[in-house]
């Protein structure tokens, strides 16, 4: 990057950031029509039609619609924290995209300890969350607010496990290592390991995530949208970014993690266009368990993730541990 | 408030939710107002009428020519089943002869309007335990997909999709059209194969498995002495269809298997109604194929309100809707109009279990209980 | 246990009156001994399965209230009948011998105003808890006078 010397670091991170925020924000609303569309088609039907050739313009009515409508406050709310909280729920949501090289060099923080930050700041949004659930004042927002810590503690832990294999393969926590790593042999196809800790990572992602079968903070059929019932308008909006940040921020770092990010055929140049299109590629795997599976109960889901999917998380990184010693054993 | 259990710890705060009546899964407009602590329910009281309009009052204002399409309006899913229900009483006290093409004809649409009728169950109990933003959705369309086709057949044949006025006292009112039969097997063999789909769908499906095995058990002593009918109470391990145990409307000459589950629970009740699926089916083609030639009614079609007029006595004439017994008790003075009607919904005795069982169970199990009973408001609250 | 069976049983209790003929055994039962009969019904002639239960409006000959049960396994119908008698509207509950008859008496007492003397939970039902006066009652009007509806 010549020519940045004359500019300050703070005016590269920002311009950097703008753009990111930016182009993230495109792709965000055109992924709520990806996800409308296969929906659609799985459900033999052919999701929204209307509003441009074969509905490209939706996301724009959809986000008109929901800037020009009413802001509703319920009466007994605690109305600071209600208002506050899509913000807080927002922030974390597209922060997490901070540390995300989306090409060699090109993102806002190449951060040495980039999953970790991921991963911290990605269970950040739980605070925004419980705020939603408390401040509505609506019995179905409490208690979609507790599910929602009982869930997202619960399944963070299997997340982190399973984002670590990678870690520990790639020897380093900087995200663009981890994509180097993967020039020669994605994660993916590392024998045994690397499946087993991409489906976890999709279970545990699902789960961290909020999606069916595992959306019982959202639950419309019991609790009917949970924290969110009480909210319209922008603040409504905000919490629905906020969502499909976290999946597409996920989706990315699954690619990431495992499908060797950038890599693919072609110039260099196609690095992004290579990375986003494996991240839409989880994304839509994401999808497809959301729009077959049924709804499980809190009590299952928490006795999953602990019972079963923590163990064995842990178990696939103490084979990960043993495969590398044995490895770099052979080799020294 | 009924049934309170006292659970005996302390340090737990008892919290009093509304569900309903405008909920996503309160099948129409149920209330139940539930005490909870945590998660599981300790007391619940139901609250129905909603959507009351008073049929019966109705009934004794309407003739008996006028009466049968309203009647669809009590179980407007099913609404064959309760027309039926409400001219088999009055041809019942009457001793109004049906003829033989009427009769079948009775079973075929009654039989079509049961798979309409369970479709619709699948799938709107699917979305309960799916959620609208979930794979319960997929399942829910597929279901109204083939649902369509059913409604297809009936708008040929009568010409409405929902409420029909299709049966009379005497007989029906429409012949089938030229193409219906061929029509309607070919919908029949879609149907058929389509439920092997949902079966593969649901069937070994864990999440679905978790959902239902063990939910909501009715025991068969509980069953009974609530009144608990049709699918729900075969899932209880009550060999009972009134079909087969008071035939009606010629169904002594068709061959079908009643289902029976002992378990008792929702999963127990998805398998009775699978099975009943594929029956009804087979019913039908026992039908289209025996099908008799003859009148479609031993009475005149209907010119003026006074044409049928029903002799001084009282009868209870019950069918076998799909959520049981749909009962018709009827109390005629010898005019065109009854003097009394008093309607058993099968949907009100089996929501009237729910008080019964629900509490003990968590939120999440009150939405997947209250599908598997498959209530129609229209029904309860009449 | 056969129909006939049931009605030879029926009418060796003293006051019961066994109308012949039908396929439903038909007793009308004295008001004052209509849960005991319900019991022995439920318990010796096995009729488990509560059907419904209702009133009928006699107009000057007062209400009679109706109650179906059945035998679900040999196929008996018993047909409980009270007359309550001009002027009265107390009738003992089924509810201690049957638990279905909560609601139905619920809706009995809703719709006619028949007081039933042991149940639990005697409240509306189905109308709400304001509403004036007994719709199925001969004498109310069908353009109703009462509010909200008028």
């Amino acid at each position: 990057m010549t020519g940045t010397s004359a500019m300050s670091p703070l005016l590269v991170a920002l311009i950097s950031g703008g753009v990111v925020l930016g182009a993230l924000t495109g792709l965000l609303a055109y992924v709520t029509l990806l996800e409308r569309k296969f929906a659609a088609r799985m459900q033999s039907r052919v999701g929204p039609y209307r509003v441009g050739p074969h509905g490209l313009l939706q996301p724009i009515a959809d986000g008109v619609k929901l800037l020009l409508k009413e802001h509703l406050v319920p009466d007994a709310a605690d109305k600071g924290v209600f208002n506050l909280a899509p913000v807080i729920f927002f922030i974390p949501c597209m922060l997490i995209f901070a540390s995300m090289p989306f090409a060699p060099g090109l993102g806002v923080a190449d951060l040495n300890i980039g999953v970790l930050f991921f991963l911290a700041v990605s269970s950040m949004e739980i605070v925004g969350l419980f705020m939603a659930g408390w401040g509505s004042n609506n019995k179905y927002a409490l208690i979609s607010a507790m599910r929602a810590v009982n869930q997202i503690i619960s399944y963070d832990l299997p997340f982190v496990m399973a984002a670590l294999v990678p870690v520990m393969l790639a020897g380093s926590m900087k995200l663009s290592d981890i994509a180097t790593a993967q020039q020669g042999l994605w994660f993916i196809a590392y024998p045994v390991i690397g499946q087993l800790a991409f489906i976890a990572f999709i279970v545990a992602g699902v789960a961290a995530e909020n999606r069916t079968p595992f959306d019982i903070l959202e639950a419309e059929s019991e609790l009917i949208a949970g924290f969110r019932v009480e909210y319209s308008g922008m603040k409504f909006a905000f919490i629905q970014l906020g969502e499909y940040a976290h999946v597409i921020g996920t989706s990315f770092l699954g690619a990431a993690l495992f499908l060797g990010a950038w890599a693919g055929p072609g110039p260099s140049w196609l690095g992004p266009l290579w990375f986003t299109i494996k991240a839409l590629l989880v994304f839509v795997l994401f999808t497809w368990v959301r729009w077959s599976f049924l709804r499980i109960k809190v009590d299952q889901i928490l006795s999953i993730s602990w019972k079963l999917l923590l163990p064995l998380t842990l178990l696939l990184l103490l084979a990960t541990a043993v495969v590398i010693v044995i490895r770099s054993g052979a080799g020294v | 408030m009924s049934e309170v259990r006292e659970i005996d710890y302390t340090g737990s705060e008892r919290l009093t939710m509304n569900m309903g009546p405008q909920h996503p899964s309160a099948h129409g407009v149920f209330r139940a107002i539930l005490t909870l602590e945590g998660e599981k329910i300790v007391a619940v009281d139901a609250v129905i009428g909603y959507l009351h309009r008073c049929h019966e009052k109705l009934a004794e204002t309407l003739a008996y020519v006028q009466y049968p399409s309203i009647a669809s309006k009590t179980d407007y899913v099913a609404a064959m089943a309760s027309e039926l229900a409400y001219v088999m009483a009055a041809e019942k006290i009457g001793q109004f002869e049906v003829p033989k093409r009427a009769q079948y004809l009775r079973v075929a649409v009654n039989e079509l309007q049961r798979v309409a009728s369970h479709l619709l169950w699948l799938g709107t109990w699917c979305l309960d335990m799916g959620g609208a933003l979930g794979g319960g959705t997929s399942v829910f369309l597929y279901c109204i997909r083939e649902r369509e086709q059913i409604l297809d057949l009936f708008e040929s044949l009568v010409g409405a999709r929902l409420l029909y006025g299709f049966h009379q006292v005497g007989g029906v009112r429409y012949d089938i059209p030229t193409g219906w039969v061929e029509q309607c097997r070919t919908t029949m063999d879609l149907i058929e194969q389509r439920l092997g789909e949902y079966e593969s769908m649901l069937h070994d499906n864990a999440f679905f498995e978790m959902r239902t095995r063990g939910i909501g058990v009715i025991s068969s002593q509980l069953a009974q002495d609530v009144g608990v009918c049709g699918p729900l109470l075969r899932a209880s391990g009550v060999k009972y269809d009134l079909r087969r145990n008071a035939p009606y409307s010629s169904y002594e000459d068709f061959e079908f298997a009643v289902p029976v589950e002992t378990e008792g629970d929702c999963h127990a009740r998805y398998r009775v109604r699978m099975v009943e699926f594929r029956e009804s089916i087979r019913i039908v083609r026992q039908v289209l194929d025996g099908l008799p030639e003859g009148p479609i009614s031993s009475r005149p079609g209907v010119k003026s309100l006074a044409q049928v007029k029903v002799p001084k006595g009282e009868a209870y004439a019950r069918v076998e809707g799909p959520r049981g017994e749909v009962g018709c008790y009827l109390v005629a003075d010898g005019t065109n109009k009854p003097y009394r009607m008093k309607w058993r919904g099968a949907s009100f005795s089996n929501l009237a279990v729910l008080p019964h069982i629900i509490p003990g169970v968590t939120v999440a199990d009150v939405v997947a209980i209250m599908g598997s009973v498959d209530p129609v408001f229209g029904e309860v609250d009449r | 246990m056969t129909s006939d069976r049931a009605r030879a049983l029926l009418s060796q209790i003293t006051g019961l009156t066994v109308a012949d003929g039908g396929p439903a055994v038909t007793v009308h039962v004295p008001t004052e001994q209509l849960a005991s009969v319900a019991a022995f019904v439920k318990e010796t002639i096995g009729c488990a399965f509560f059907a419904f239960s209702t009133a009928i409006d006699h107009k000057a000959d007062g209400l009679e209230t109706v109650a179906y049960v059945e035998n679900l396994d040999d196929n008996i119908t018993v047909v409980l009948r009270a007359k309550l008698g001009a002027g009265n509207i107390c009738c003992p509950s089924l509810v201690p011998v049957y638990r279905g008859a909560n609601w139905m008496e619920r809706e009995t007492y809703d719709m006619f105003g028949v007081q039933f003397e042991g149940h639990p939970d005697l409240r509306r039902i189905l109308l709400s808890d304001d509403w004036d006066g007994h719709p199925l009652l001969k004498s109310y009007a069908v353009d109703t006078p009462y509010p909200p509806y008028r």
